[in-house]
């Protein structure tokens, strides 16, 4: 098991594209981190740069304190689950994670252990004289990750593991990744653009935008103190209503013609901004201050979605369903002061606490 | 079935298959009764639609002694010698051609892509275009009469090449990565992957050259001047002209017949692998 450590990554292409501007961050031993961002972020970039499979063009990448950018992948003591699995097709199951250990010249009973006690985990000892062809998805993606656990690499690669799978089966297959990291405590990168899956598995997020990092923190930091307009957008659903305002004086911002009153940090009079909070912490009530027109209404189950306009601006709430009429066009309701994030409309970072 | 099972949907498919049947086979059936009679009756015109009484001994002379004026040699040697030169264009072009395609798809090399057009080019340049300079070429390098003049020429193989590269081209990209992360060379990847994931392409290749390389005609008539080298497409041509005997058409068509059996042989053998190979999709 080792840390990995970015020192400012770049990449680019031949042909001028810069995929990924200059990340640094590191990732403590036995640590979940999730690269999530929308799809051309540079998140599969920087992780085939990890693996080995892209060359980084600058910057310094170290798996266990030791400079891997000119390592091939190989011996880089990594293993790597892809989006598709990524299965030899004419391997049977034992000899597609058998596969690796040979080429490294592991004894034969050796191999067999290991393959055994990997199946074990995984619950694919039945199918081990299988050929993938004769697997589901959910069994194949075992099968993958069985491959990644017999080398026992000091980190492990997901390159959007679950995203070939149906919904249902992702939810498991999710909850099966965690508690495999949880036994194993290989410190481990895992790629995606699902936040559910980011903020469920990760220890630590990072969430990109166009090869940059926009936040680096724990799944309940990004959501509940988002650094910039892109992360408290991305992360979280629905999304954030955003309103537009004009910082007033110190501590106050005016939406329209009400002032709130919220921490401006060292924002000057005058600075444009944007006021968000999410659907869900809005506090309905008949003596609320902010007004809702509803146009139409989303029926989730335990919640209902009310999407209408505020002072001509697009506001979706999110209440559970005793909370309002479902067919209510006018909602009420106040914002907790606690429940305001703040951000400069230009630059799109964040203001105050 | 998308149409109703009625009278005419079953029967007239059936009736349409049978007579395009008939009409491929009832040449073949003839050639076949002919090589069981004697010459007289050939000759004489009353060979009907029944084997005759001369089956053994026709295929017996033919195969081991030959026809009496025209070759000397016996049918088995230019078997043999059409089935070498037919193997040896089969097998060289696979191996030509799916090692070039690896290289082509799998390395990235200065002028990659003109070597391949370059390659892709030779397809408008059969050897019937360039027989003269491929003939000086094999006789200044003393290869006529053998089997290496016979077959080298042939072997280069734009088809072969372009067939694997399609192939190649749809073999995931991952799996290439999975292998490098798995301590795979490049060579061992070709070995322990991609070889494998071909076979039903080679298969079908193997059926294509095979029978390319065993009706050959043009290349073993210039190249080849001894009995002893020549191939059963050359020596039927020899047994049906003739310059003052009579044609023994019963030898002719016992050769036609045994011409026939190995590419049959290969594309009965290798049939599943070899439509397998050509539309299979799912890797």
């Amino acid at each position: 098991m080792a840390d990995v450590t970015l020192k400012d990554i770049r990449k680019v292409y031949p042909g001028g594209v810069e995929a990924v501007k200059g990340i640094n961050f590191a990732i403590p031993d036995g640590g979940f981190c999730v690269l999530v961002g929308p799809s051309g972020c540079g998140k599969s970039t920087l992780l085939r740069m990890i693996a080995g499979l892209e060359t980084i063009t600058e910057g310094e990448c170290r798996i266990g304190g030791r400079l891997v950018n000119e390592v091939e992948p190989a011996d880089r003591d990594i293993a790597m689950v892809f989006q598709n699995y990524a299965l030899y097709p004419h391997m049977t199951v034992y000899n597609n994670m058998a596969y690796g250990l040979r080429n490294r010249k592991t004894p034969e009973d050796e191999i067999r252990r290991r393959v055994a006690e990997a199946a074990k985990i995984l619950a694919i000892e039945p199918f081990l004289d299988r050929k993938p062809k004769a697997l589901s998805g959910g069994q194949r993606q075992r099968v993958a990750m069985g491959r990644a656990i017999v080398r026992k690499p000091q980190v492990f690669l997901f390159d959007e593991p679950l995203s070939n799978l149906d919904a249902k089966l992702r939810v498991h297959m999710r909850v099966e990744i965690k508690k495999l990291h949880t036994s194993l405590k290989v410190t481990s990168i895992y790629v995606t653009h699902d936040q559910v899956e980011a903020m469920t598995l990760a220890d630590m997020i990072v969430v990109m935008s166009a090869g940059r990092v926009e936040q680096i923190g724990t799944p309940n930091e990004v959501y509940s103190r988002p650094e910039s307009i892109f992360v408290a957008t991305f992360i979280g659903s629905p999304a954030m209503n955003l309103l537009k305002g004009v910082v007033a004086g110190p501590g106050a911002v005016k939406l329209g013609e009400t002032v709130l009153r919220v921490d401006t940090g060292g924002a000057a009079a005058g600075t444009a901004v944007l006021l968000g909070f999410r659907p869900d912490e809005a506090v309905l009530s008949k003596t609320g201050a902010a007004r809702l027109d509803v146009s139409f209404v989303e029926e989730l189950g335990p919640s209902r979605l009310y999407h209408g306009t505020l002072a001509g601006e697009e506001v979706t709430l999110q209440a559970p369903p005793h909370a309002a009429d479902a067919k209510a066009s006018l909602l009420c309701f106040d914002i907790p002061d606690r429940a305001m994030h703040l951000f400069d409309a230009t630059s799109g970072r964040r203001i105050g606490a | 079935m998308v149409e109703r099972r009625s009278f005419i949907t079953v029967i007239l498919p059936h009736i349409i298959l049978i007579v395009g049947v008939a009409i491929v086979f009832f040449p073949v059936y003839l050639a076949f009764v002919a090589s069981t009679w004697d010459p007289a009756t050939i000759v004489n015109g009353q060979l009907g639609l029944m084997p005759g009484p001369y089956l053994i001994e026709n295929y017996q002379r033919i195969l081991f002694t030959g026809t009496s004026s025209s070759t000397r040699e016996p049918v088995a040697s230019m078997m043999f010698n059409s089935l070498i030169m037919a193997l040896m264009i089969a097998i060289g072009k696979i191996i030509i051609s799916i090692f070039s395609a690896f290289a082509i798809v799998y390395y990235r090399f200065p002028f990659r892509m003109t070597l391949f057009w370059i390659i892709f080019i030779t397809l408008m340049l059969p050897v019937e275009v360039r027989i003269f300079p491929t003939y000086k070429i094999v006789a200044d390098l003393g290869m006529l009469d053998s089997y290496t003049g016979l077959t080298i020429p042939l072997i280069a193989s734009a088809t072969g090449t372009l067939l694997f590269r399609q192939f190649f081209m749809t073999v995931p990209d991952e799996l290439l990565e999975a292998s490098k992360i798995d301590a795979a060379g490049p060579l061992q990847f070709f070995r322990d992957t991609l070889l494998p994931l071909s076979m039903t392409t080679i298969a079908a290749l193997f059926v294509i050259q095979f029978i390319y390389g065993w009706n050959q005609y043009l290349w073993p008539l210039l190249i080849t001047t001894k009995d002893s080298m020549q191939t059963i497409v050359i020596g039927i041509r020899k047994m049906i002209t003739t310059q003052d005997a009579l044609t023994e058409w019963q030898l002719a068509m016992a050769t036609a017949m045994l011409a026939l059996l190995p590419p049959v042989a290969v594309v009965i053998s290798m049939q599943k692998l070899f439509v397998k190979g050509l539309v299979e999709t799912e890797k």
